[in-house]
């Protein structure tokens, strides 16, 4: 695998519209032609290289490639952005959208990131290290497709409406979320080590939910199944089952209705 | 203004009776001459297809309902933007798209004179305010009168001559060009939570069923003698078995005769027949009646119809067919809007996905195939996709595309998940007929203009006609290697001229010409009653005044074309 890394020299005023930096993009160009791939500030197309330093080389495929991106990208919007694989380390925190639309590859963010990252992810690892902002693997604006595959952890808490109009794949955030988590969800895993606020798994139709901490007020339309003895992400523990949402519409499958699955660590 | 002088094009126009013959074609003034000046410019169309600009009679391109797609589809416009390029204004959306992205974007096809389908009147200043933004195409728009108060109450009665009147009335305040009619009766029923689903249905309150609205507003079409004849959306659409309701409305107009001085001779335009030709009794066993549709059509010359092909395209359905957008919500579970406009009609907007790997989705491909290919007289049967209901109109030639050959079709249907369903509930796997450039030319320009009323004007190119070609990069002599070569040679004119000005070549905008909006003014008889209902009705139940209701002056209509009709 061969390693490209950029590393930002010229801060934009506004904020700067990447969404070039991929492994996609980058593969089989020297660093002298991904330095010249287009960027946008507002609405004036720029070079890559008038932000970022530019070293190293690509491999001939997305999969070959390995991109690093050093210093301060807080104001750089889309890294990662439909990537389809290879791999991407963010040193710093960055801005929105970051490994939206991925369908394979591994991206790390050492910081934190801001709302909207890996917005409809088809597949592949998005690693956050810090915090996660809102919308994480949710569905774009009016879309009704949210995250479909691959598997986000954060390590750090997560902002509002992540996971929402989720149909697969896995969100996994260790510390706390805020309001709405799998909002119309088809589908897919979330697991909260930490504390949920309220609006959880609103609307759901079919997927799972996992809490481990607290839960400020439940969405009456979920109501109690007993007791379950569950490992989840290597934790063994009880949980309250709870299904839901029962305002919803629920697919039959072999004459059971199929409800959306709440789980609340005991 | 310019003159220009087309060589060495095979030309086709039907107005004409021209078969690809090469012929000079010559522009003067805004119009076809039967020879431009010798400092005329000189556009060599060696090896290309000539043809009159193209005429869209059904699409939903200007509007509330339209916009309403727009403001709740941001999802549309998504990796679907085109930036500031040269003449052209930035656009967003694919299914729908913003008006300049609409204009640009049919003038790039060869398509120059565009009807709007369904203008509810109350918000005509909308209809034409987005006219106004949609560069280059000539449009007019057709306000809906299927569920209209003072429709149903005069044709309670059988009052025409009063019909009439207020049609003339309404055509006026609106600028509007045709009468449209969507769900007769149904739509206002479905505000009493009902439907109206067969032309006897009575209309609740209003004592009257589909069958009387639709004969009546025939009988006061052609009262007036309007250019396009009355134009019908029937009573239940895209339901398993709707094509007996079809046939039941289609026999409405047996007996009558166009009465008008355009040169039009059918009295029903029924459009996206695709919609209507479905048999079976439930999805599961759902199927074409294409053939009998088209068999009745074929035998009645008083009709004509348009396709309404569905393109197996992600898209957004939209019409003033409200209780059809609740019942689709509730098939596959998108989002849903609605609109009520008060007495008048409603509207309806649900996103939709064509799948090829769905079964009915694929047998309504095949339906929008077959219909055109069964007809016989290509005059009377105009392709459309219904715009965005069954697909963009972008995709339009892909639809030429599979209408022009069977090895496209046998692709399509080979890469269908249930082609065996596709092949026994339709019969569009034993058509072999492949619709020749001469016949597009009649179901894309000849065809509409005539029954638009337009046919002297536009979808031709016989001198004192406008001055509206397209030229396609596509050699009628040379034998078609790849199918996908005649859509890309229609996607993208090598010119377009409207009105004598060029304005797309090699595929891209050069001017935005100067686009017109068309209208009818229908004169008519003092008629104190009408006036009276009018003026009471306002005072009565709209929440606006007739002087905020009316489109009037530059800001609404900057570049009018009046359409003159006596009925005095
Ligand atoms: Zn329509």
């Amino acid at each position: 695998m061969e390693t490209i890394t950029i590393t930002m020299k010229n801060q934009p005023a506004l904020y700067l519209e990447a969404d070039c930096v991929s492994p996609d993009a980058f593969a089989g160009m020297t660093a002298a032609q991904i330095a010249e791939l287009s960027v946008y500030e507002g609405n004036v197309t720029g070079t890559l290289g008038k932000y970022f330093d530019v070293t190293g080389s690509a491999g001939t495929t997305a999969a070959d490639t390995k991109i690093i991106v050093r210093g301060d990208v807080k104001k750089v919007k889309y890294l990662g952005m439909k990537m389809s694989a290879g791999e991407m380390v963010i040193e710093g925190d960055a801005d929105m959208y970051v490994g939206a639309w991925m369908t394979g590859g591994k991206i790390l963010a050492k910081g934190s990131v801001d709302a909207f990252a890996a917005t409809a992810m088809k597949g592949g690892e998005l690693t956050i290290e810090g915090n996660a902002g809102n919308y994480l693997g949710a569905a774009y604006r009016g879309d009704w497709r949210g995250m479909s595959g691959g598997k986000i952890s954060v390590k750090g808490n997560a902002g509002s409406d992540i996971g929402m109009y989720m149909l697969g794949g896995e969100i996994v955030i260790n510390g706390n979320i805020d309001v709405h988590v799998a909002t119309h969800a088809e589908g897919g895993k979330v697991v909260i080590k930490g504390d949920a606020k309220s609006k959880v798994g609103g609307q759901m139709v079919e997927g799972d939910i996992y809490i481990f901490g607290s839960i400020d007020i439940m969405m009456p339309g979920f109501k109690p199944a007993g007791e379950v003895e569950l490992e989840v992400e290597g934790t063994k523990g009880k949980f309250a089952h709870f299904i839901g949402d029962m305002g919803e519409r629920h697919k039959k499958k072999k004459g059971q209705v199929i409800y959306a699955n709440l789980y609340k660590k005991i | 203004m310019s003159e220009y002088v087309i060589k060495n094009g095979h030309v086709f126009d039907p107005v004409q009776g021209i078969k690809g013959d090469k012929a000079e074609v010559a522009i003067k003034d805004g119009k076809i001459v039967e020879k431009a000046g010798s400092g005329a410019k000189v556009i060599d169309a060696k090896g290309m297809t000539v043809m009159a600009g193209a005429v869209e009679i059904h699409a939903h391109i200007a509007g509330p309902k339209v916009n309403l797609g727009r403001i709740y589809r941001p999802e549309d416009k998504l990796f679907t933007c085109t930036p500031t390029k040269g003449m052209e204004r930035m656009g967003s959306g694919n299914s729908i798209p913003s008006t300049f992205k609409t204009g640009y974007e049919y003038a790039k096809m060869g398509y120059t004179t565009c009807m709007e389908a369904a203008m509810p009147p109350m918000f005509s200043r909308h209809v034409h305010e987005e006219i106004r933004d949609t560069p280059i195409i000539d449009e007019g728009a057709f306000p809906v009168f299927g569920n209209n108060w003072f429709v149903m109450e005069y044709l309670k009665n059988h009052e025409v001559e009063n019909t009439a009147a207020y049609i003339a009335w309404m055509l006026r305040a609106t600028k509007g060009y045709a009468v449209k009619v969507v769900n007769p009766g149904g739509t206002e029923a479905w505000a009493w939570g009902l439907n109206c689903l067969t032309v006897n249905d009575p209309v609740p309150y209003f004592d009257i069923t589909p069958a009387e609205i639709v004969k009546g507003l025939i009988e006061a079409n052609e009262y007036l003698g309007l250019p396009h004849s009355m134009h019908i959306h029937p009573n239940n659409l895209g339901n398993p078995g709707c094509y007996e309701t079809t046939l039941d409305t289609l026999k409405l107009a047996e007996g009558m005769k166009a009465n008008n001085k355009f040169g039009r001779e059918s009295v029903m335009h029924l459009t996206h027949t695709q919609f209507h030709s479905y048999g079976g009794t439930n999805w599961g066993d759902f199927e074409s009646k294409a053939k009998e549709v088209t068999d009745y059509v074929n035998k009645n010359r008083n009709i004509t119809i348009d396709t309404g092909n569905v393109t197996l395209d992600e898209t957004t359905t939209m019409t003033a067919d409200g209780p059809f957008e609740h019942h689709l919500t509730g098939l596959n579970h998108l989002k849903w809007a609605n609109v009520d406009v008060e007495l008048e009609t409603a509207a309806g907007v649900v996103p939709y996905i064509y799948s090829p790997n769905i079964s009915v989705c694929a047998i309504q491909w095949a339906i929008g195939l077959e219909i055109p290919l069964m007809m016989k007289d290509p005059m009377r049967c105009y392709i459309t996709t219904d715009h965005p209901n069954a697909g963009p109109f972008t995709r339009y030639p892909r639809v030429f595309k599979w209408l022009m050959s069977t090895k496209a079709r046998e692709e399509q249907i080979n890469a269908f998940k249930h082609k065996d369903k596709v092949l026994t509930q339709t019969s569009i796997g034993s058509l072999d007929r492949e619709i020749s450039l001469y016949e597009l030319a009649q179901m894309t320009r000849a065809g509409p203009a005539k029954s638009l009323g337009l046919g002297n004007m536009c979808g031709g190119l016989k001198p004192g006609m406008d001055a509206d070609v397209a030229i396609y990069n596509f050699n009628p002599e040379k034998p078609v290697a790849n199918p996908d070569d005649i859509e890309k040679a229609f996607t993208r004119c090598a010119f377009t001229f409207k009105s004598g000005v060029e304005v797309v070549r090699n595929g891209e905008i050069v001017s935005t010409g100067h686009k017109r909006t068309l209208w009818v003014n229908a004169k008519i008889k003092d008629n104190p009653q009408v006036v009276r209902d009018i003026n009471e009705k306002f005072l009565k139940y709209y929440s606006m005044t007739q002087a905020n209701y009316e489109s009037l002056g530059h800001h609404f209509v900057p570049n009018p074309f009046a359409i003159e009709v006596d009925a005095t």
